[in-house]
């Protein structure tokens, strides 16, 4: 420890620890801009010099390594002649346009101008002027503006992963730009608009929109992936304008996905459905919420004294709260059916009736003091950006991050190790680690490995798990897709078992782990999903979901669907409900209700409503719960949602980890797979993945938002006869066409067909055989 | 070795620069009789200290000290680096070096490496000397062949290997971190020190960064003794120093003089001033240097401590002489025009405060000057200079305060009057490019 007295206060600090490091720990602010505390240091702001005795000139606090009995002056003359000067600098050639800047009032330059900066400028001369550069949808730029703190350069090349901007030229001319003719691509890129201490990079959405002293902040918490980041949601006259992340070291740190950041724009779009619809005589009509219920209430009883109470399914989507997903298993279950299920995507569901709740297996800021990591059939950066970003810096430093996957997509992650293997073959490779690492612990082979021959890959992969001392293998949401996910759950858990690994989930949506808590998962009656679609139901109560983009089997779904005599679609959007559903109910999105999502890591995250329900639009549990009543169930008393949560919960934890559990006893391994001529790999790409972000109209003029394609390595498509380029036919249960794409990340006879888009809706099980043909 | 000038003039011979002729010279006899005689590094080091052989590329650090900074023991990668990134604006001795000496160079080199424990060398050359780059490339590959380069360096247990890196120009990577970075193949741009390179250097190993001009005079020391080598100058300013002198003389070019020579002297061996006519002012160590006046500079003998003494720096030895016919607004213009252009661009003070001096120059230049502008440069050149991650800032600042300092009743002039104290023509005449009209 260093002692250090920062004007007049004492404190200790760890060796290592700079001055401005000091200075926090002491309440002390030094004026800075190219600092930050999750960036690398560049001191080349010169905003914190500060005076440190016994040394000739200022030194910058950000980058001054704390020596013992260091005495430091942030205020005194010498310092602060020195922050004026910079200041002054820094303006010279700022076009001080505040008045049209969207950054003004929450600019750091503006700020420290008001303390440091004088009232008139002694720079007479001419002003620089930058052109502007195109950085994509997202971020708009006023490239005049920048200070070249080079925030946003370290930021994507540091915590994105990926260097996409950077400082071109020199002195005066120097200039922030993308590489030639590029945007920012990464699924991270909003974040460099917080980092910009100045109004260089803004919102290109927001741009204009408001300003910011007329926004409300209210928290609230994404519904997107399974980390439930924190927000700060920014409200003008009941809409919302703006998202921002909410610093929480434990999920998102200080970033948001850009998934997270913009989704927002949905809820402000011409696709909300805004009045209840109905369906009558083959045609819809808008009606009053009364009328709507009551025929729900009607029909569906016709429908159980018809055809009993089996009959009835509900599917959800695992991006509901838990309050809905409560109240929508306890409707079906007070309607007599115990078929509900919030896993669409999900195919194999063996591992029903073992007592697993899928979660993390730990806490999420654990990733960082992991030293071992496998990660099992996961588009892990678009998946998971946030968790990706943790993995990312955990690699940097003493993490050796293994991959088993499908596709060889770049995960921006330097990874010891990874095996990239067909669909079919995934569970067969896992088996070869797993063997190999039992030789090398020197245990007994489980008999069903008897035959496993461990490729080169999983022998390196088990040597890393083996050798490590805090390792963790995670099945992505590829693997638990998969028809053989029991299986590759039962080889993980051995695997685990053998080298001492934790064992876990990455929690595919907002709720994953919410919806098993919620009980919204089929009882030892019901069907789950898969069957639900696959025998077909007479009613369907459709809660969030778009089950022809969001189910296992699009073709299928909307085949029972269709076939239904009463289908209920329950959502805050225009959806292709007016296709198979009898009545549309236009239900509050995240910001117009309340609730609680459980993120995979067992964290409790309730939330307010940040604004009112647009129109007609009512919140989903009190949706249920007047349904309930008017069905005259029992249990539907509930005054808030934070009753049902309360009776969802049992109480009103902030962790339901004790409940949560990732051990099956003996799930069978069966590694005899079908391999298919050509098999489809569907991944779900990051602004396709759930009704919000679909609908964002920036995020989907982003590249990751670009139309599926059937994208083959070279040798695939020299089998079938293609070019990349052509035009191609895609059947599997239904036919898209398509463009034929070179990838050569992926294994020979696989094709991959991205899911949750209109292009490929029509085509049947995300996996499994497919053929393609020239159109 | 016995003449005086060891580096240049003992290299005036026919083909000085191949092999064959430096050996004829006594090359490579330091290395060998640091094998033959098995010298420890630690002597080798010691005998640099004894020198007083202080860095040549400008900012006079003692080089003994500096090698003595490198964790020899540190196990992995260690590197030594020539800086031969000569672009400082009057400078122009490192390019003669290894123009006629280049295995001088290199037997220094070695030698460093031998004495830090380093295996691998780089010599970063100035992106705009191509020939030069060629010459010592194929001086290069002389020395491998004759396994002066190479694993076990003629039989001994120490393995060393060399490359020369073209620069590309920029003058900012002539600053050690910078060069480093530039290697690296990133953006020219100084590192923040600390850690200083010894600790964290090229691709972040301990690495030692001399001059060119100091890796040459290493052989010489090791022969003649480190004694030997500081009689030849004065203390604390041992050996012999290369001036670059340009401008208003009679016979412009490098000077290989003992340090503490007086300045007269070195005038005189440069032809005396251009035309007989009167000196004015003398830049004597680069264009960062501050400029002394005439009868300043005329007492000065030229070691780094006289020079500072005079309020100056002797820097890299690149000594402009400018005579009464210049107009020292329009030399001072075009200097901050340089540094201007020359900044990197990284850090505040500097990317904004040298547009900012070039610009109120240029303008009191072209007679648009205001009453306030010379405290303004003053304020300005304060709020630049030691607040810069790099010496660039005060290298752009040091010009601008010493001329005001000097000149500063010329710069009145010209504000008032909106026109030069030294008469247009009398200006063309000095240049010596126009008939007088």
């Amino acid at each position: 420890m260093l002692e250090i007295e920062i004007d007049g206060k004492t404190t200790e600090v760890a060796d290592g620890s700079t001055v401005m490091d000091a200075a926090h720990k002491l309440g002390i602010f030094v004026p800075h801009f190219c600092y930050h505390k999750k960036l690398s240091i560049a001191a080349n702001c010169r905003m914190c010099l500060v005076q440190v005795e016994k040394a000739p000139k200022p030194l910058p606090a950000c980058a001054t390594p704390v020596t013992n009995g260091m005495k430091v002056f942030t205020h005194s003359e010498s310092a602060v002649k020195a922050q004026k000067g910079v200041m002054e600098f820094l303006l010279i050639n700022h076009p001080l346009d505040c008045p049209i800047c969207d950054q003004g009032g929450e600019c750091q330059l503006q700020d420290l101008s008001v303390g440091y900066g004088q009232s008139a400028s002694r720079y007479q001369e001419e002003k620089r002027v930058v052109v502007n550069k195109n950085l994509g949808p997202l971020i708009a730029t006023d490239m005049t503006r920048c200070i070249h703190c080079t925030r946003c350069v370290r930021f994507t090349q540091e915590i994105a992963g990926w260097m996409e901007l950077g400082q071109a030229f020199r002195g005066e001319h120097s200039e922030i730009m993308p590489f030639i003719e590029k945007t920012v691509d990464s699924e991270l890129s909003g974040n460099v608009i917080d980092l910009c201490p100045v109004g260089a990079l803004t919102s290109k959405p927001f741009r204009f929109a408001a300003r910011t002293w007329e926004l409300s902040r209210r928290k609230s918490v994404s519904p997107h992936d399974g980390l439930g980041a924190n927000l700060i949601v920014q409200v003008k006259h009941d809409k919302v304008l703006r998202v921002l992340p909410l610093d929480n070291e434990h999920v998102n740190e200080c970033w948001l996905s850009d998934k997270d950041r913009y989704s927002y724009e949905a809820l402000n779009s011409d696709a909300r459905l805004t009045k209840p619809m109905l369906k009558q005589c083959g045609e819809w009509r808008e009606v009053d919420w009364q009328t709507a219920l009551e025929f729900i209430g009607t029909d569906l009883k016709r429908v159980v004294r018809d055809h009993g109470a089996a009959s009835v399914g509900a599917l959800a989507s695992p991006h509901a709260t838990l309050e809905e997903l409560y109240l929508l298993q306890k409707f079906v279950r007070g309607a007599g059916s115990d078929s509900i299920d919030c896993r669409l995507r999900q195919t194999d569901f063996s591992l029903d009736g073992k007592n697993v709740v899928p979660w993390l297996g730990m806490p999420v800021a654990d990733i960082q003091q992991l030293d071992r990591v496998l990660v099992i059939g996961s588009f892990l950066r678009k998946d998971h950006p946030l968790l990706a970003q943790r993995l990312r810096q955990a690699a940097k430093k003493f993490t050796r991050v293994s991959l088993l996957h499908a596709a060889d997509d770049d995960q921006l992650i330097a990874l010891h190790a990874k095996s990239v293997v067909a669909p079919s073959a995934l569970a067969a490779e896992l088996a070869g680690i797993v063997k190999a690492a039992t030789e090398a612990k020197g245990a007994a082979v489980d008999a069903a490995l008897a035959n496993v021959q461990p490729s080169v890959a999983a022998r390196q992969i088990a040597e890393s798990l083996v050798s490590g001392e805090n390792a963790a293998i995670f099945l992505g949401n590829y693997a638990q897709q998969l028809a053989q996910s029991a299986t590759l759950h039962a080889l993980a858990q051995q695997l685990a078992a053998i080298t001492g690994a934790r064992f876990g989930y990455l929690g595919e949506a907002a709720n994953s782990v919410g919806g098993y808590i919620a009980k919204a998962v089929p009882g030892a009656q019901g069907l789950n999903a898969a069957r639900m679609l696959s025998e077909p139901r007479k009613a369907y109560f459709v809660l969030h979901a778009e089950p022809e983009l969001d189910c296992a089997n699009p073709h299928q779904a909307m085949a029972a669907l269709k076939g239904a005599d009463l289908v209920v679609a329950m959502t805050p959007f225009k959806t292709r409900a007016i296709d198979y559903a009898h009545v549309i109910l236009p239900i509050a999105p995240f910001t117009e209700t309340s609730g609680t999502f459980i993120n995979t890591e067992g964290r409790v995250q309730s939330f307010n409503a940040v604004v009112k329900p647009l129109d007609e639009t009512r919140p989903a549990w009190k949706v249920l719960r007047v349904l309930g009543n008017l069905l005259g169930l029992a249990g539907f008393e509930q005054d808030s949602s934070e009753a049902v949560r309360t009776e969802a919960l049992g109480g009103k934890p902030e962790f339901v980890s004790e409940r949560l559990n990732n051990r099956a006893e003996g799930p069978a391994i069966d590694l005899t797979a079908a391999v298919p001529a050509l098999q489809r790999i569907a991944d779900v790409p990051i602004y396709f993945a759930d009704a919000l972000v679909r609908r964002a109209p920036s995020l989907q003029k982003t590249r990751d938002a670009a139309p599926p394609a059937a994208r083959m390595n070279a040798a695939t498509l020299a089998k079938l006869g293609l070019n990349a380029g052509m035009q191609v036919k895609v059947s599997s249960g239904g036919t898209a066409i398509l463009t034929a794409q070179l990838d050569d990340g992926l294994p020979d006879g696989c094709v991959r067909v991205a899911a949750g888009h209109e292009l490929t809706a029509g085509l049947g099980a995300l996996q499994g055989e497919i053929t393609v043909e020239r159109a | 070795m016995g003449t005086l000038g060891f580096i240049l003039e003992a290299a005036e011979g026919e083909r000085s620069w191949r092999l064959a002729e430096y050996v004829k010279r006594g090359g490579y006899d330091a290395l060998k009789k640091i094998f033959s005689e098995k010298i420890p590094a630690d002597q080798v080091v010691g005998e640099l200290k004894k020198s007083s052989l202080r860095g040549r590329g400008g900012a006079g650090f003692p080089t003994g000290l500096k090698w003595s900074f490198m964790p020899r023991q540190f196990p992995g990668a260690k590197y030594v680096v020539c800086n031969s990134d000569e672009g400082e604006p009057g400078t122009f001795k490192d390019r003669d070096i290894l123009r006629w000496n280049p295995h001088m160079v290199i037997e220094g080199m070695i030698i460093a490496g031998y004495a830090m424990g380093c295996q691998r060398g780089y010599n970063y050359i100035h992106g705009e000397i191509w020939d030069i780059y060629k010459r010592f490339e194929e001086a290069l590959v002389e020395a491998r062949a004759a396994n002066l380069l190479g694993n076990n360096i003629l039989g001994s247990d120490f393995s060393f290997e060399l490359q020369a890196h073209h620069g590309y120009g920029a003058y900012i990577c002539g600053e050690e971190t910078a060069l480093l970075e530039s290697i690296e193949g990133k953006k020219g741009q100084p590192r923040f020190k600390p850690p200083f390179p010894a600790s964290y250097g090229l691709y972040g190993k301990p690495t030692t960064i001399n001059n060119t001009e100091t890796f040459a005079s290493v052989p010489y020391i090791i022969n003649e003794g480190g004694d030997r080598f500081l009689e030849l100058g004065k203390p604390n300013n041992g050996g012999t120093k290369l001036f670059s002198v340009s401008g208003h003389v009679n016979r412009p070019g490098n000077f290989e003089v003992p340090m503490g020579t007086p300045f007269k002297d070195l005038l005189e061996m440069a032809g005396g001033m251009r035309g007989g006519r009167k000196l004015k002012a003398v830049i004597p160590g680069g264009s960062s240097a501050p400029v002394l006046p005439a009868d300043v500079i005329m007492e000065c003998t030229l070691d780094y401590d006289s020079i500072a003494k005079a309020g100056s720096m002797l820097g890299s030895g690149a000594v402009i002489v400018m005579d009464e016919t210049t107009c020292m607004v329009k030399a001072l213009e075009r200097l901050s025009y340089f540094y201007f252009e020359e900044s990197c661009g990284q850090c505040t003070p500097c990317r904004e405060g040298t547009g900012w001096l070039y610009r109120v120059v240029h303008r009191i230049e072209h007679g648009e000057g205001r009453p306030e502008d010379l405290d303004l440069l003053n304020s300005v050149t304060d709020n630049i200079m030691g607040r810069t991650i790099c010496a660039l800032g005060d290298a752009a600042s040091m010009p601008v305060k010493s001329f005001i300092k000097h000149f500063g009743a010329e710069f009145e002039y010209h504000i008032q009057n909106k026109k030069c104290l030294v008469p247009e023509d009398v200006q063309r005449a000095g240049s010596g490019f126009f008939k007088v009209s």
